[in-house]
């Protein structure tokens, strides 16, 4: 019997004006797992996972075609709600970005727009979603404080809990390393692998050795192209396509 | 020889800078002197007219020029005016920014129609929109009363607020808007919870900009608004303004009643400051959350 992932890319193509950015990507994305997109840059990292929570949207000259089955519901479809699409899925992006307000009001922004917690338990909430993040021993005591006094290794942990809090089923990262010190990267990696116990964790990185760290499922993109796709193990040990080979050795970056 | 020609490219470089710097100065000096001539101005020639009776008591002796009494017929007129123009300009203008920001994507035709039309409006005199105003006055059957006033400075002031208000909004980083999307929310919940907290400051200047405008204007009331003695207690009565007290006083042949002029001047520019540092006193407390 197949088991069917709940996130599934069927065909996809996405051109921004009269450029193609990604050919004919098919994917389907294991349940439960870090699935970590690899490539040089420029190669439709970002686009692909934008393109998972419709966030590709508000942007000028976009067009996408093919499928997204999240649920085995099209999110591309007219009928399917797009907050709807976007709640099931937590997104860190390259910079955290708090929302302007208090640490306890960025995680409680999501509970409070769906309307899904109970007013009386938001505060055991946050506090839930903040101790996943790894956050809480040192926010416990200034709630009330701007999101933006955090450190930026702070900050993008509250963007994690604020994702969490919403309730998604699947995490996308996009590059959330990149504007963090090591130590902070460390920690936001262990955060993830924790949490794929419970979620689906999708993560752009350009960083190879991060993606060893922590990948379960590697895909491989190449000028918006998904070149080699397969179980971390196998892909590093055995890359079959000439191109991942030569990304591996750092030939093509 | 190498050395002497890189140490002369030197020299006119510092002489450059310092030319420059020089005629910065001289800029800001005239600015600073602009402000201070005016207000000098204002408080010298209106000191003599200043007393306690000016801003507590209506105009006494003669209607509209009045040597005694004072103007409070204006100071109410124009605090009502201009609050009631700010109120409705800002009811309009802010979905309208909110709009053509959040709403449409970034090369949207709409958008930069909207902002042409703002560009246009903005530089309407606004004797023009005192024009208008008395046009659409007469058509509903209006007199010359604090709501056609009102009307009047409000389409005077919402191109000034929206073009204020778009600048600030503009200056949002997609990625903050993105994020707000991310966690399922509408456009317009990320329009209400997230810019206009972000960009909190900056609305509050558009406003008070559009407000000192108003209130500052007096073409536009001249047809509109009519002038009264008396403190108006409906939107239906005339009400008069501290921009039209200064015309007609000035107007004058009585020395006394031009002086008047100015202490009115001067009780204008107090009132627009006052106004600015309490709002902006109250934007402080909103400014703690916002992302840089």
């Amino acid at each position: 019997m197949e088991i069917r992932p709940h996130l599934s890319v069927q065909n996809l193509n996405v051109y921004f004006d009269q450029l193609r950015i990604l050919k004919d990507v098919s994917i389907d994305i294991p349940d439960h797992k870090i699935t970590v997109i690899i490539g040089p840059s420029g190669c439709g990292k970002t686009t692909l996972l934008k393109s998972l929570n419709r966030l590709l949207d508000p942007l000028d000259g976009v067009r996408v075609e093919g499928r997204v089955l999240v649920d085995n519901v099209d999110i591309y479809d007219p009928r399917t709600e797009v907050t709807e699409v976007r709640k099931k899925m937590g997104l860190l992006s390259q910079r955290p970005q708090p929302l302007p307000m208090s640490i306890y009001d960025n995680v409680a922004y999501g509970p409070r727009i769906h309307n899904h917690v109970d007013k009386k338990r938001l505060g055991e909430v946050v506090e839930q979603y903040l101790r996943m993040a790894g956050l809480w021993e040192e926010v416990k005591d200034r709630l009330g404080e701007p999101a933006s006094r955090l450190s930026v290794g702070q900050q993008q942990r509250l963007c994690l809990a604020r994702g969490l809090a919403v309730g998604p089923e699947i995490i996308l990262g996009d590059e959330p390393t990149s504007a963090l010190d090591p130590q902070s990267s460390q920690n936001v990696e262990r955060r993830l692998i924790e949490l794929k116990e419970e979620y689906t964790v999708i993560v752009v990185t350009h960083i190879l050795r991060q993606a060893k760290r922590i990948a379960d499922y590697i895909a491989f993109l190449y000028l918006g192209e998904l070149v080699e796709h397969g179980p971390a193990a196998e892909v590093f040990a055995n890359p079959r396509d000439p191109r991942m080979r030569a990304y591996l050795t750092g030939e093509i970056s | 020889m190498i050395l002497s020609r890189e140490s002369r490219r030197l020299r006119r470089r510092k002489m450059e800078e310092r030319i420059f710097r020089a005629l910065m100065a001289v800029s800001i000096l005239i600015v600073i002197g602009c402000l201070v001539l005016i207000v000098g101005t204002i408080i010298w020639k209106g000191l003599p007219a200043m007393s306690l009776s000016m801003i507590t008591q209506i105009p006494k002796g003669g209607y509209y020029l009045g040597k005694e009494g004072g103007i409070l017929n204006a100071i109410i007129g124009s605090l009502y005016l201009a609050s009631g123009a700010t109120v409705l300009a800002i009811l309009f203008s802010l979905p309208v920014v909110l709009y053509i920001n959040v709403y449409t994507k970034k090369r949207s035709r709409l958008a930069s129609l909207t902002r042409f039309s703002f560009d246009v409006l903005w530089g309407i005199p606004s004797i023009v929109y005192g024009a208008f105003g008395f046009i659409i006055m007469v058509f509903f059957g209006l007199r010359a009363s604090l709501l056609a006033g009102i009307l009047a400075v409000a389409l005077l002031e919402f191109p000034i607020m929206s073009r204020a208000a778009d600048e600030v909004i503009r200056m949002v980083p997609r990625e903050l808007l993105e994020a707000s999307y991310s966690l399922g929310a509408t456009r317009l919940e990320t329009a209400l919870k997230v810019v206009v907290r972000q960009c909190l400051p900056g609305l509050l200047t558009a406003v008070l900009i559009a407000f000192g405008r108003g209130i500052g204007d007096a073409a536009s009331v001249l047809f509109t608004a009519g002038f009264t003695d008396r403190i108006p207690t409906s939107l239906l009565e005339p009400a008069a303004t501290l921009p039209l007290a200064i015309f007609f006083q000035l107007g004058t042949p009585f020395p006394e009643v031009q002086q008047r002029a100015y202490a009115s001047a001067a009780i204008l520019t107090v009132l627009i400051l006052i106004i600015s540092l309490v709002a902006r006193g109250l934007g402080k407390r909103y400014t703690r959350h916002i992302i840089k």
